[in-house]
This record gives C-alpha cells, sequence and structure tokens, in this order.
C-alpha cells in the first residue's frame, strides 16, 4: 500500500481548512485531504455574511457580540471561547480583506455590514450591524479567496480522496488511511498532526440547506476510533429554506426586511420575539413557524387548500423592498427563488419551510483547536479540529447567523496556528499493520456487498424519519422510536446490496461508506436528545419545556464502546462574564 | 411525465467503448437534472458515476452537458426543457474518466497558472482594512461570482483546439484580480497572457457567455484585457 508522509494531514478544505493549512504549511509540510474539490466544499453555500464587531455602521463592540454569541447559545457556548471569536474577529475580517476577500462596500468605500438574527447593540437592545458581506454569497468569495491563497502559498491538496480510517493508539494520533476515489485502492497518510475540517452532519435530515457531500463521516471516524462527540443533539433548523427541497434562503434577506407571514397575513414574530421580530434567533424563529404550521395557521398551496389540507409553509415576502436594491443586495437568492421555487421575490412571496442547516455538535475541541478525549480535557496527541465539525464550544446550544463563517475561518486560524507550534515537538509514529487491515476489511466489505437492502432507501427512510422524530420539536416517545427505527436500519445496513465492483470513481461504494457513517452517528444524536430532559437553544422538548440550569448545564460527551453501544458522559460549561438568564428577544 | 434520459456512459475497467444509455423516468414538477440522475441511481442502475454536491448552484460539481448545452444539472428543470428524450453527456473538451465526470485536473491547471491571488508589494496596515468604493468593488462583482464549473472552458471551440489556452475561466479570473482595485498584477498578468495560448487565442466565439450559469460573460473580461495589453504597447 502507497504510504505518503506529511507533517500535517488536514481533512476538508472548506474555510477552516483551508484557513489552517495557511498557517500550518507556513513551518510544515501539509496535505489537505477532500472527498471533493476544495472550492466545491460547502462553506461556499454560505450567503449572508459573517460576523465581527467593525463598528462600521453604528457603535458596535466585541462585549457585544460577545453576549449575544453566549446569549443565542442559552448558555450552553463556552464563554472562553465566545470571547475569543469577539475579540479576534475583527482582525479576521481585516486579514480576510488584505487577501483579497471581495467584500461589498459602504458608500465611503469601507467594509458593508448588515444586520442578521440575534445580533444586538448594548446587551439586546437594538439589531447591530454586524454582518460583513459580500452581497449574499460571501461564504463562497470567502471559500475561492483561500483557496487562492493556498495556491500562492502552494499548499498540497488531494481532491477527492475519502478518509476512510482514523489511526489513533496509545492517544497518539499517527495519521490516516484514505481511498483515492479516481484510481480505487487505499493509500496511508502518515502525519504528525491530524486536523478535521470536514463539515457537519445535515444529511442525517430530509430538508436540509446541507449538500450531498455534508454526511459527517470524519465524526464518524472518530466516534468509531473510541474518541467522544459533544453535544451532538443540538441541530439547527434554519427558519428559511425553500418549500419542500430545503435549500437555503439568506437570513440576509430578513437583514434586508424580508417579512414572515402565516396564511392570513400576519407577521407572527411579534407574537414570539416582539424586539427582534424576524431577526430573532433561528431556534426562536424556526419554532415560532413550526408553531404556526402546527396550529393550523401555515401557507397552502392551491392544491391543499381545494382538498382542504393544512399548510405546511410560511410566505418570506420581500416584495416591499425596491428590486433594485434587491438585485444589488441579494443576487443570489433571485435566482434560487427562481429556480427551486418559480417566484419573483420582487413581487411575490417565497414559500419556506424550517430546514436542518447547521451542526452545533461534534469533535470536541478545547479553543487551540486540539481534540480533547474526556471530561478533564485531555488532548489527544496529534490530533485537532476546527469548523463546523468542531464543538469548541461556539455555539453552544444554538448558533447565530454569520458566527459559523467567522467561527470555521478564526478557528482555522488558531487550530493552524496551534499546529505550527507543536509540530517541532511532534514525532513520527509507528503505523500499526492492524489499522491498515481494518481499512482494508471495510473497504473490502462494502465492494463485496450483495444483499438485497438498498442504500438509497435506507438513507431515505432515515433522513424522513430524523425530521418526524427528532427534529425541531421533540417529545421522549418519538424520540425511542427513533432510536428503534435506527437500530432496525442499522442491521438492514449489514444487508445491503453493491452492484458496482470498479475501483475507478466508484460513487456507489462511496454513498454506501456515507450511509454507514450516517446511521452511525445518528443513533448518537438521539440518545443525547433522549437524555437531555430539557429545552435548551435549538433541543426543543414538548414534554420538558423550559430550560433546567441546575440539572442540564452542561456538555453531553458520547462514546461508542467496542461493543457499540453509546456511552454518555458529561463536562461543565465554562461560563466567565455572563451568569445564564432567561432569554427574551 | 415519463421522460427518457439518454445518457453517456464509459468506463475504462469495462472494456466496452462509450455509448448511451436510455433510462425512463417518471418526472414530476419541480424535479431538476440532477434529481432524475439520483433517482436513476438510487433505483434503476446504481454504478451511473456523476459528480454532485450543494445542489443549489453554487458549488459547481454537476456541469455537464444536457441536450448539448453546459448546464448546472441542479438548476435545470427536466420538464422546462420540453423534449421527451433528454440526452445528457459529460463536459465536452476534457477527458472523460467515468460516465459524467471528466478530468478537470487542466482544468485547474490553468486557473493556477494565471496567478489568481491579490498580487500587491505594498502591504496592507495590520489591523486595518483598506477602503474600496462601490463602484470599484462593481467593476469586478459579476466575476467574483465564478464558480469553477467549467461550463465555458468547456464550451469553447478555441479550447477544444489548443489544450494550451488558458480559456475563459482562467482568464476571467485573471480579469477579475487585475481589476481589484487593491490588486498590482495587471502588467505581470498581461505579460504572461500575451501570446496565442493566451488571450490571444480567444477568438470571440461567445459560447463561453451562454454557457455561464453566472451570467458572467467571460468575453467581456478577456476584451478588457486584451484593450490594456494593446494600450500598454502603443
Amino acid at each position: 500500500m502507497m504510504v505518503h508522509n506529511h507533517e500535517v494531514v488536514i481533512i476538508g478544505a472548506g474555510l477552516a481548512g483551508t484557513r489552517a493549512a495557511l498557517e500550518a504549511a507556513k513551518v510544515a509540510d501539509v496535505a489537505v485531504l477532500s472527498k471533493i474539490f476544495p472550492s466545491r466544499s460547502h462553506s461556499g453555500a454560505a450567503q449572508g455574511g459573517m460576523a465581527a464587531a467593525l463598528g462600521n455602521l453604528d457603535d458596535d463592540n466585541w462585549e457585544y457580540h460577545m453576549f449575544d454569541t453566549v446569549k443565542g447559545s442559552d448558555y450552553l457556548g463556552d464563554q472562553d471561547a465566545a470571547e475569543i471569536l469577539a475579540k479576534e474577529a475583527p482582525e479576521v475580517i481585516y486579514e480576510m480583506e488584505h487577501m483579497g476577500a471581495p467584500f461589498s462596500r459602504t458608500p465611503e468605500g469601507k467594509i458593508a455590514q448588515r444586520k442578521f438574527g440575534g445580533h444586538t447593540l448594548n446587551f439586546g437592545e437594538k439589531p447591530a450591524l454586524r454582518a460583513c458581506y459580500s452581497a449574499d454569497y460571501t461564504g463562497h468569495i470567502l471559500l475561492h479567496t483561500l483557496f487562492e491563497q493556498c495556491i500562492k502559498q502552494g499548499v498540497r491538496f488531494y481532491s477527492e480522496y475519502q478518509v476512510v480510517h482514523l489511526i489513533v493508539k496509545d492517544d497518539i494520533c499517527r495519521g490516516v488511511v484514505a481511498w483515492d476515489i479516481r484510481n480505487g485502492g487505499l493509500q496511508v497518510f502518515r502525519a504528525k498532526a491530524v486536523m478535521f475540517a470536514s463539515g457537519g452532519y445535515g444529511r442525517a435530515y430530509r430538508i436540509t440547506t446541507n449538500a450531498h457531500a455534508n454526511t459527517g463521516d470524519g465524526l464518524d471516524l472518530a466516534l468509531r476510533a473510541g474518541l467522544p462527540l459533544e453535544d451532538m443533539e443540538f441541530v439547527q433548523f434554519h427558519p428559511t429554506g425553500i418549500y419542500r427541497n430545503g435549500i437555503l434562503m439568506t437570513e440576509g434577506a430578513r437583514g434586508e426586511g424580508a417579512y414572515l407571514l402565516n396564511k392570513d397575513g400576519e407577521r407572527f414574530m411579534k407574537r414570539y420575539a416582539p424586539t427582534l421580530m424576524e431577526l430573532a434567533p433561528r431556534d426562536l424563529t424556526a419554532r415560532a413557524i413550526q408553531t404556526e404550521i402546527n396550529e393550523g395557521r401555515g401557507c397552502q398551496t392551491p392544491e391543499q387548500k381545494a382538498q382542504g389540507i393544512p399548510g405546511d409553509f410560511v410566505d418570506l415576502d420581500l416584495s416591499h423592498v425596491s428590486e433594485a436594491k434587491l438585485r444589488a443586495v441579494l443576487p443570489q437568492i433571485f435566482d434560487l427563488a427562481r429556480n427551486f421555487a418559480g417566484v419573483n421575490v420582487a413581487k411575490e412571496p417565497t414559500p419556506i419551510q424550517p430546514t436542518a442547516h447547521y451542526s452545533m455538535g461534534g469533535l470536541p475541541v478545547n479553543v487551540d483547536g486540539q481534540f480533547i478525549r474526556d471530561a478533564k480535557n485531555t488532548p489527544v496527541r496529534g490530533l485537532y479540529a476546527a469548523g463546523e465539525c468542531a464543538c469548541v464550544s461556539v455555539h453552544g446550544a444554538n448558533r447565530l447567523g454569520c458566527n459559523s463563517t467567522q467561527d470555521a475561518t478564526l478557528n482555522g486560524r488558531r487550530t493552524g496556528r496551534t499546529i505550527a507550534r507543536d509540530v517541532p515537538h511532534l514525532s513520527w509514529e509507528d503505523v500499526p499493520a492492524e489499522d491498515v487491515k481494518a481499512a482494508e476489511k471495510d473497504l473490502d466489505w462494502y465492494y463485496q456487498a450483495n444483499g438485497s437492502e438498498n442504500v438509497a432507501d435506507l438513507r431515505t427512510r432515515l433522513q424522513d424519519t430524523m425530521m418526524v422524530n427528532c427534529g425541531i420539536y421533540r417529545n421522549e416517545k418519538d424520540l425511542k422510536t427513533q432510536l428503534g427505527i435506527i437500530k432496525e436500519l442499522q442491521g438492514r445496513g449489514k444487508k445491503i446490496g453493491v452492484k458496482d465492483k470498479s475501483k475507478c470513481f466508484n460513487s456507489e461504494v462511496m454513498e454506501a461508506m456515507e450511509l454507514g457513517h450516517l446511521l452511525n452517528f445518528s443513533e448518537v444524536i438521539v440518545i443525547g436528545a433522549i437524555e437531555r430532559q430539557e429545552s435548551r437553544g435549538a433541543h426543543a422538548r414538548t414534554d420538558f419545556p423550559t430550560r433546567d440550569d441546575a440539572k442540564w448545564l452542561k456538555h453531553t460527551l458520547a462514546y461508542q464502546e467496542p461493543d457499540g453501544r453509546i456511552r454518555l458522559d458529561y463536562k461543565p460549561v465554562t461560563i466567565t462574564r455572563f451568569q445564564p438568564k432567561e432569554r427574551k428577544y | 411525465m415519463n421522460l427518457t434520459f439518454k445518457i453517456y456512459r464509459f468506463n475504462p475497467e469495462s472494456g466496452q467503448p462509450p455509448h448511451y444509455q436510455d433510462f425512463t423516468v417518471d418526472v414530476k414538477k419541480g424535479e431538476t437534472v440532477l434529481d432524475v440522475l439520483g433517482e436513476i441511481k438510487a433505483h434503476q442502475d446504481g454504478t451511473l458515476v456523476y459528480r454532485r454536491s450543494c445542489r443549489s448552484g453554487i458549488c459547481g460539481s454537476c456541469a455537464m452537458q444536457i441536450n448539448g448545452l453546459n448546464k448546472l444539472a441542479c438548476e435545470t428543470q427536466a420538464l422546462e426543457l420540453q423534449t421527451a428524450t433528454v440526452v445528457v453527456d459529460p463536459l465536452p473538451g476534457f477527458k472523460p474518466i467515468r460516465d459524467l465526470a471528466v478530468d478537470l485536473e487542466p482544468f485547474y491547471e490553468k486557473l493556477r497558472s494565471i496567478l489568481p491571488y491579490l498580487i500587491n508589494p505594498d502591504p496592507p496596515e495590520t489591523d486595518k482594512e483598506r477602503y474600496q468604493s462601490p463602484e470599484d468593488f462593481a467593476k469586478i462583482e459579476i466575476s467574483i461570482s465564478c464558480i469553477l464549473c467549467a461550463s465555458c472552458t468547456s464550451s469553447c471551440p478555441s479550447f477544444w483546439a489548443d489544450k494550451s489556452y488558458a480559456g475563459p475561466a482562467a482568464l476571467v479570473k485573471a480579469f477579475r484580480y487585475s481589476y481589484d482595485t487593491r490588486d498590482a498584477g495587471l502588467r505581470e498578468r498581461l505579460d504572461m497572457l500575451d501570446n496565442k495560448h493566451g488571450l490571444w487565442r480567444c477568438h470571440t466565439i461567445m459560447n463561453c457567455n451562454d454557457a455561464c450559469p453566472k451570467k458572467i460573460f467571460p468575453t467581456e473580461g478577456i476584451s478588457f484585457l486584451k484593450r490594456k495589453v494593446v494600450e500598454n504597447k502603443y
């Protein structure tokens, strides 16, 4: 088997991976592995902006940003991490600008900033202009800028390489085994430092903004290597996904003045968040929309109306905003609404529904990006993570819009610097033969799978049932039903059939592998949700409707035992400046 | 509505020459060509190979030729094509790897060659942004929406004939940086592109303008650069 030796191996080429690569490559030999070409990474789909208290258009400061982030997290966010985010964010923006990121500008030429949900001035007084943006393709321009900087710096990319095995022995990470998708075959990537920047797990849900690639592979690889996952039960539903397919309509639309309307044409947010209205945080807004639908005030399609079926969406209305302004600041949503909803946003409302969007949970790391393996914050030597796959935890139980592009870039940079600092002190470790054999055995299993179960059908069943039983509103009965369904699907997953036996670009094996990841880590989401008997941020339990700080102001850590069982542990939240209070907007 | 999808198939390991295979799919309103490919892969033939990721027109993975035109499969509504048979081919001008996936390495190589990053010998002040007027931002605004899907370069007959040609996507990127007010690399890029495999291989056939899913109009940027070369010389 071919063995590559790179001092640093980064898995994933989105904002976190490329930003870290730029730092680490200053001192070390870096390889970035990505299952898709770097510029295809899902960071590019971020639309609305990147939060930083530059104060270009108002009297913003970092402390307001920190407070909003902590309050938005429903106080589950670690405040040391939130403080770092808020303090370093402006510098990270300036750095992106210096690299050439093309931001939209104010009339005097400063970086333009817009309103976004949950971002306020003076601790909740009124909306802040904090989101730095480039029209409504901010993630796209950030991703391309960083990718192009990597070209400048000569970072080595291995595109279309799928990591299939993480090599950890004696609490030291030694590298990974990766599958060369284009040519087939496994290759060992031996490394002193391995960093995950492999994105989120939104594809566990049917209605999602996430790309097909967002199947949480990196998280599951760590879980299978005996390492913990943190706070996986917190899955963010973005309030405004295009009806029936979940494609993102940026929160920037509401930042630019869009209304949310129910079937009576009422701006129903006034009943849920009288101060911030449509600019309330995402957990609250998504629940408000779902409540309107559940209580019969959802909008109806003509077919639903004719048949007397209650509507299952609400309207996102921009028709009162001038078309010239919309075309200037929200050009992408013009195209998205036209292509995927058949709607002209300047003239008519877009039907929307909440859509699985962001994974607050993930690989536990400290504020320097070092992977930690227990409640005592013990680092795993040579293993790091940043971005959506990681849980620092900046976002706690609910992330604010525009904080993820910032988190990925900022903590990508921090982690890259940590790696650069650590690499001289890390050594080349042996790769145990049993790891290589295990990876070979796994891949062979997929190639030889000749059962009768259909990969796509199992995936659809998982995604549909996760929406219903482990979505915006949860309760013990549904969650336990879902756990049973996942167990059943895991069993059926052992009897799948894979027809394609080719080495070259075998995407059927790839999809089967991704299904294996989805089925494994979804169990962690559901078990964490069953155990957490409270409502906090994105985790809303109808049977436990209030937050319970006495019992649950703590992070979940989930481990998979060698026999496959999930074991939970908990870890305290870091609280520094802001004591938990009731959240009102 | 039942439509026939006539799809280009090629597997280098099969020993068979490339051929078309027909699939019949019941297509509903709202379904895209990418949805249809997904349905075929899920329930008719798992061996069908194509690239896809975001399915919302921003990642650029699923560019392919649909009824003879380069498009993103994810934003092409199948019924709106209004043909009973939909012909799906890989992007032309690149070596097919398997089925609809082509070798884009030559495409990325051209991108890397034009110095696709800000060149500026004067380091900006730390902890401060450089100003840029909205008018100056507007000059590059359309070009920054390029998603590197390769639809334009793949549609270009000059590129088909001359594989050393930089191609419209790389030239748009050269334009995007060179016309950024913060960049000082115009001269360097023009010196590199002032030859028969650079700017002058563009014969203004303008296929690229039709092919671009982001409506970038590459010919315009290329013409700006050509004019600059002439201005600098004479």
